[in-house]
């Protein structure tokens, strides 16, 4: 019994950045790079399926990303992933969500597990589409936006609730092994003792190339996405009418605006 | 390959007025008057659809019965793939929704189309189609094209467009469904309740807290706060999820709707897109936040970067 658990080191920005000359994306020292948030749950999820479980249950962290990739992967370790797979290839840079699912999907044939989580998105680009873009390259079945689980390891179905807009939740069947995208809030995830954080340091990281996923690479990088990107800029700024002074000067200020709108409360 | 093919989203009997917002969009993707405007509904009773669905705008209304009442990835993928074999549609539109993020990857990935999600501007230039999207938590925007790509879908941002006035009498055709098995079945629809019976979809006057207040601890004066100013207390997605509030006091897409709230004051919210979206119907928006960075002063009206402990105890001397 496996759940395989696709993760993305995602990037952030420094407060101040600069464009790379090529206009298409930030230049690389300005990102400051972590974990995505939404897969600390889906890594937790697939955790507590392993740990309530009777019966053996290895989950495997799986990551698209070059070197530095491996901080994500060693997180996962640290919190209790048995093993960890990184795919990388120089062709594969430029990719989009697509061709980042098309590896995911391979290295899933690979593995052959029972269930596959991914996040319902990543906080720097938010596509929302590498998990359900993976199930449908697999002919699996899928859901997103899923809050609430429950799946015994090898069942042949799980029942699950997904999100929905205006605090409404959605019950659903699904036959599995499926692939799940996993909401923000589903769970808690742990953190990762000391002890766990030295010991992950000193696991294998099993780094797989395009050979060896029978991955052509005009399958990846741009030739294999289904978009392409033409130009990053940086957008104006906000319309917001900044209040500056003390902190008393603001917070009259803002008195004033709520007295005002909110007809005199108090 | 020409015109527009929409796909409708529908939620218990109702249709979702996102959809209306992409018969707008449409319009602007119009490359001539020949170019037809095509909505598809999936429904178990899709004629149902077809009043709210008659706006100006639309040419066609295409009904497609299936089994399920409700939104289910594998029906919705098998329908629009076929659709879109058979009428070869230049560009498909989805709302960027909690249904679409279920089957329009999935419609794209193996059907090979141009795809986009989280698109809030696109247009025809001289060299096909550019879209709009956000990146690096909205910090900047990211233009994208489709390079030999006949059909492009594109997953589009809700509150971007405007939807159309008035109504038509577009040609209603039924679109036989082909033949699925469906491996996702829905059971029941639940509503997030709690022991606290707040009511923020009729609160008028919101202040809502979020990550910055940084610890449980800090709840509790916010709370004598909101009572002090006369607001009803929110909070967003990460206060909810760690169970600081109850989930019936999260605002923003996923939580309830405020959609009689006028004044919201955002105190330590830096503003996650959902977050944004689910309140930017607001007139006025008011966010307090130790970083002159932060995504939500992009839709407040008026903004303070200071120290949000700092800014409330003086602020509640005026109450």
């Amino acid at each position: 019994m496996k759940i395989l658990v696709a993760v993305k080191q995602v990037a952030a920005l420094d407060e101040d950045f600069e464009i790379r000359a090529d206009g298409k994306d930030v230049e690389p020292d300005f990102l400051v790079r972590d974990l995505n948030e939404w897969d600390d749950f889906s890594l937790e999820e697939a955790m507590k399926i392993k740990e309530s479980a009777s019966t053996p249950v290895e989950v495997v962290a799986v990551c698209i990303g070059p070197d530095d990739a491996d901080e994500a992967l060693r997180k996962c370790l640290a919190k209790g992933a048995d093993r960890a797979i990184r795919v990388w290839d120089d062709a594969i840079e430029g990719s989009d969500s697509i061709a980042i699912a098309r590896l995911i999907a391979a290295v899933a044939t690979r593995e052959a597990p029972d269930m596959l989580f991914a996040g319902v998105q990543s906080s720097d680009h938010t596509f929302a589409s590498t998990g359900i873009a993976t199930a449908s390259l697999l002919d699996w079945p899928h859901a997103a936006v899923v809050t609430s689980l429950t799946y015994t390891p090898g069942a042949n179905t799980a029942v699950f609730r997904r999100e929905l807009e205006g605090g409404v939740l959605h019950e659903m069947q699904i036959e599995c092994p499926a692939v799940l995208t996993i909401q923000l809030g589903i769970n808690t995830p742990r953190y990762a003792s000391l002890r766990a954080i030295k010991q992950a340091a000193a696991k294998p990281i099993e780094v797989l190339t395009l050979e060896d996923l029978g991955v052509a690479p005009m399958h990846v990088g741009e030739s294999g996405s289904l978009s392409r990107v033409r130009r990053m800029y940086i957008p104006e700024k906000g319309r917001a009418q900044m209040i500056e002074g003390s902190v008393e000067e603001k917070a009259a200020r803002l008195a004033q605006i709520i007295k005002e709108r909110a007809g005199g409360a108090a | 390959m020409s015109g527009v093919l929409i796909i409708a989203e529908h939620r218990r009997g109702e249709l979702r007025p996102v959809t209306l917002e992409l018969v707008a969009a449409a319009q602007a993707a119009k490359r001539g008057a020949s170019d037809k405007v095509t909505v598809t509904v999936i429904a178990d009773e899709p004629q149902k659809f077809v009043p709210a669905l008659s706006v100006a705008g639309v040419d066609e209304i295409l009904t497609v019965k299936v089994a399920a009442p409700e939104f289910e990835p594998d029906s919705y993928e098998a329908v629009v793939k076929a659709l879109i074999e058979e009428r070869q549609p230049a560009l498909v539109l989805v709302p960027h929704s909690i249904d679409s993020f279920g089957y329009a990857a999935a419609v794209a990935a193996t059907g090979r189309y141009g795809f986009a999600t989280d698109v809030f501007r696109f247009e025809y230039q001289d060299d096909g189609l550019v879209a709009t999207r956000g990146g690096y938590g909205q910090k900047v925007n990211i233009e994208v094209d489709f390079p030999g790509k006949d059909t492009i879908v594109l997953a589009l941002r809700a509150n971007m467009f405007k939807p159309p006035e008035g109504t038509a009498s577009p040609s209603v055709v039924a679109f036989p469904a082909p033949p699925v098995k469906s491996r996702v079945s829905g059971r029941e629809f639940i509503e997030m309740s709690s022991a606290d019976d707040v009511d923020m979809t009729a609160a008028e006057f919101i202040l809502a807290i979020g990550r910055g207040i940084g610890e449980e601890s800090n709840v509790a004066q916010f709370k004598e706060l909101a009572e002090t100013v006369g607001a009803t207390l929110g909070c967003s997605r990460p206060i909810a999820d760690a169970g600081w509030l109850p989930k019936s006091r999260q605002i923003g897409q996923s939580g309830k709707t405020a959609s009689a709230c006028k004044l919201y004051v955002a105190m330590g919210i830096s503003g996650a897109i959902q977050h944004l979206a689910g309140m930017k119907h607001v007139s006025t928006i008011v966010a307090v936040n130790a970083d002159a960075g932060a995504s939500i002063f992009s839709i407040a009206k008026y903004g303070i970067v200071g120290d949000i402990f700092e800014i409330s105890e003086a602020l509640r001397e005026h109450f």
